[in-house]
């Protein structure tokens, strides 16, 4: 698995025509399914650029890496602040570190 | 289905770095020059550049000159580049990166306001939201963007390329985007050869896996001439999660070491040049020691302390998100232990290494009409991300002065019936080969007969004869590929464009009979380095009537 969607806290980006994921994912693999819940077509295909992990502004989506490069539970969230992105990793023992990286310069507008 | 039709000035295929630049540098040129951007995915964040960026590794810091920059990359090319091209991306870097700094990308500075040397030619940035930011700059220009739509062939009318089909994946339409100059900007191409990992992990690859080879092979398709295929490149990559080595190499002060603990380029390299080797050097070595049972092989990272180790993360945050995965999992964390490193499969790109069309300066290449900039631009190697703007910014320049002279042809319909019909033709077979199977098999083929990962890279003649024969075969079978959605569809046109540059490729491999780039093109038939022969650039151009590649040479003043 590379992202795993959660579908208690997906919205589907209800109003929208297309799911933020859906249309931002590189490689055309999110979709809304019923114009209820996101989900990923192929687990194979995914790249695990986070793109859609970034993108979903209720954070359902986490990063984990395939089981069979790695078998331990480690997982990564992200928010985006307009200049900047916080981010949240969880390693295979459950703690929590927070990461808070400029992203953009600030033009005060 | 039905067919949209647009017109427009200038066509740019591909919105990635180089064609994001383009479509902003004509609207400042010529601002009522029409201009429309055809985007697989959607450029906010497509290609290369989905993940983010923390380095621009194409800078020239004051005291060096352009000279010391191109005698640099000269070296690392084995005396093979066109120093024409390399010396116009070099006048121009600073000038985009300054321009991108404005669009809003946050860059590392020195107190009196320079950009902090991060390595020799290299700043560091936080281009977590690079792509977003140049994909604003193009949505405040009138340029319109064809998000979700997959170039599929240019319009060709035998002289000139006035245009491209697209096929809209979302909006299932074909399109029909007549222009009077085209600027190809795609990326390069990966997963032509087989990638260590399989199944679930099977796109945990280096390079971007939707970057399929479009562009280079929409101009195969027509008889551009292509240059230096050969030189593929193939990066030292964090074993697993492909994070670039050298924010490691760079920010901690990592050495590499093998299993023994030994510093090995030194050790056992130093007659190539030890810590200071080439890139190639780096990775022939890290082979060396594989075959040699001194591997796996290391960045010693058991040193850094924690601040180090957080800046690390965070550099790696706004790159390669995966690696943040692996040092979170169970006694991994690179203060305890160091990070394994191993070479990727090899991929066909003109950023890192020269594989592309052959153009001249202003970047025309062979076939009036088009330009190119970017990965797909042969000839001018590491060039990385900026050099790929100024390619933009070049391309821009040479097709908004050239519009005028542009015929407005009328596009035959039997031309746009031929492409729709064989564009759609896999939706139309309830069964067939799925595009997964032709992928699996080209990757299959390439792996053992073209130097692939389990063939340590190396090349000779006898199994790159069976490459071109067996790639032959594989192309006859695309006629019966069956697509049952759009997704597949777009897999399945993947496969085509694969094959094509694959089998290019495959004649470059065969032609060059010496070994000029280690790992990227070792010939074990032809061992050595033959100056007295081979300083010369390898270029094909494909015939599609008779679907016979010819090879020619172009001198290195070209």
């Amino acid at each position: 698995m590379s992202i795993f969607i959660d579908e208690n806290i997906c919205n589907g980006c209800k109003g929208l025509p297309e799911a933020r994921c859906e249309r931002i994912c590189p490689g055309n693999l999110c979709y809304r399914r019923e114009n209820t819940k996101a989900i990923i077509r192929d687990q194979s295909a995914c790249w695990t650029c986070a793109c859609c992990v970034k993108e979903c502004p209720v954070q359902a989506i986490e990063l984990r890496l395939p089981f069979q490069v790695c078998s331990d539970g480690s997982s990564l969230k992200a928010r985006l602040k307009q200049d900047k992105t916080i981010w949240t990793v969880w390693d295979a023992e459950g703690h929590q570190e927070e990461f808070i990286i400029q992203a953009r310069s600030w033009k005060g507008d | 289905m039905r067919t949209l039709h647009i017109d427009t000035d200038i066509l740019i295929v591909g919105g990635g770095a180089a064609g994001c630049f383009a479509a902003v540098e004509i609207y400042k040129k010529s601002p009522a020059c029409r201009v429309v951007v055809m985007e697989k995915a959607h450029i906010e964040r497509s290609g290369c550049l989905a993940m983010g960026l923390n380095a621009i590794n194409a800078y020239l810091h004051s005291g060096q000159s352009p000279d010391s920059y191109i005698s640099f990359i000269e070296r690392q090319f084995e005396g093979i580049i066109r120093k024409d091209l390399v010396y116009s991306i070099v006048q121009g870097l600073n000038d985009v990166v300054k321009d991108v700094e404005e669009m809003g990308l946050p860059i590392e500075k020195n107190e009196d306001g320079t950009y902090k040397m991060r390595g020799k030619r290299s700043i560091r940035i936080f281009g977590e939201r690079l792509k977003p930011i140049l994909a604003e700059a193009v949505q405040k220009t009138p340029a319109r963007v064809l998000n979700r739509v997959v170039a599929t062939n240019f319009i060709y009318d035998g002289t000139r390329v006035c245009g491209a089909f697209g096929y809209g994946i979302r909006n299932g339409m074909f399109y029909v985007v007549r222009a009077k100059t085209v600027i190809v900007a795609t990326g390069g191409a990966s997963g032509i050869y087989k990638p260590h990992n399989t199944g679930e992990a099977r796109h945990l690859i280096w390079y971007c896996p939707w970057n399929a080879g479009a562009g280079y092979a929409m101009g195969i398709r027509i008889g551009a001439e292509m240059t230096s295929f050969e030189n593929r490149f193939i990066a030292l990559r964090v074993k697993d999660v492909n994070a670039p080595t050298g924010t490691i190499a760079v920010g901690a002060r990592s050495k590499q070491i093998n299993a023994r603990g030994e510093d090995y380029l030194e050790r056992y390299y130093h007659h190539l040049g030890g810590n200071k080797c080439l890139t190639q050097h780096r990775l022939l070595a890290t082979l060396e020691e594989k075959k040699a049972g001194r591997g796996p092989c290391y960045l010693d990272t058991t040193t850094v302390n924690e601040a180090v180790e957080r800046k690390l993360k965070e550099d790696f945050l706004n790159m390669n998100p995966p690696i943040i995965l692996l040092w979170a999992s169970r006694d991994m964390n690179p203060r305890c232990k160091p990070v394994e490193i191993q070479g990727t499969e090899p991929f066909i790109v003109g950023g890192h290494c020269q594989a592309g069309y052959w153009i001249d300066k202003e970047r025309r290449t062979t076939i009036p009409g088009l330009y190119a900039a970017g990965e797909v631009a042969g000839g001018a190697p590491k060039k990385y991300v900026s050099g790929s703007w100024v390619e933009g910014r070049i391309a821009a320049a040479t097709a908004v002065k050239e519009i005028k002279d542009a015929p407005w042809n009328d596009i035959d319909n039997e031309i746009i019936l031929g492409e729709k019909g064989r564009v759609l033709a896999p939706l139309t077979k309830k069964t067939g080969i799925s595009p997964l199977d032709v992928r699996e098999r080209l990757q299959k083929i390439m792996d053992e007969y073209a130097g692939g990962i389990s063939m340590n890279y190396t090349l000779h003649e006898e199994r790159l004869l069976e490459a071109r024969r067996l790639l032959t075969c594989l192309k006859g079978r695309l006629k019966d590929i069956a697509a049952a959605d759009n997704y597949h569809l777009v897999e399945a046109l993947e496969c085509v464009d694969r094959i094509d540059v694959a089998r290019v490729l495959v004649e470059h491999l065969i032609y060059r009979k010496e070994t000029r780039w280690a790992c990227y093109q070792t010939r074990l038939d032809y061992p050595e380095k033959d100056d007295s022969r081979w300083l010369t650039f390898v270029n094909s151009i494909y015939d599609p009537n008779t679907d016979e590649i010819k090879m020619v040479e172009r001198p290195l003043n070209s």
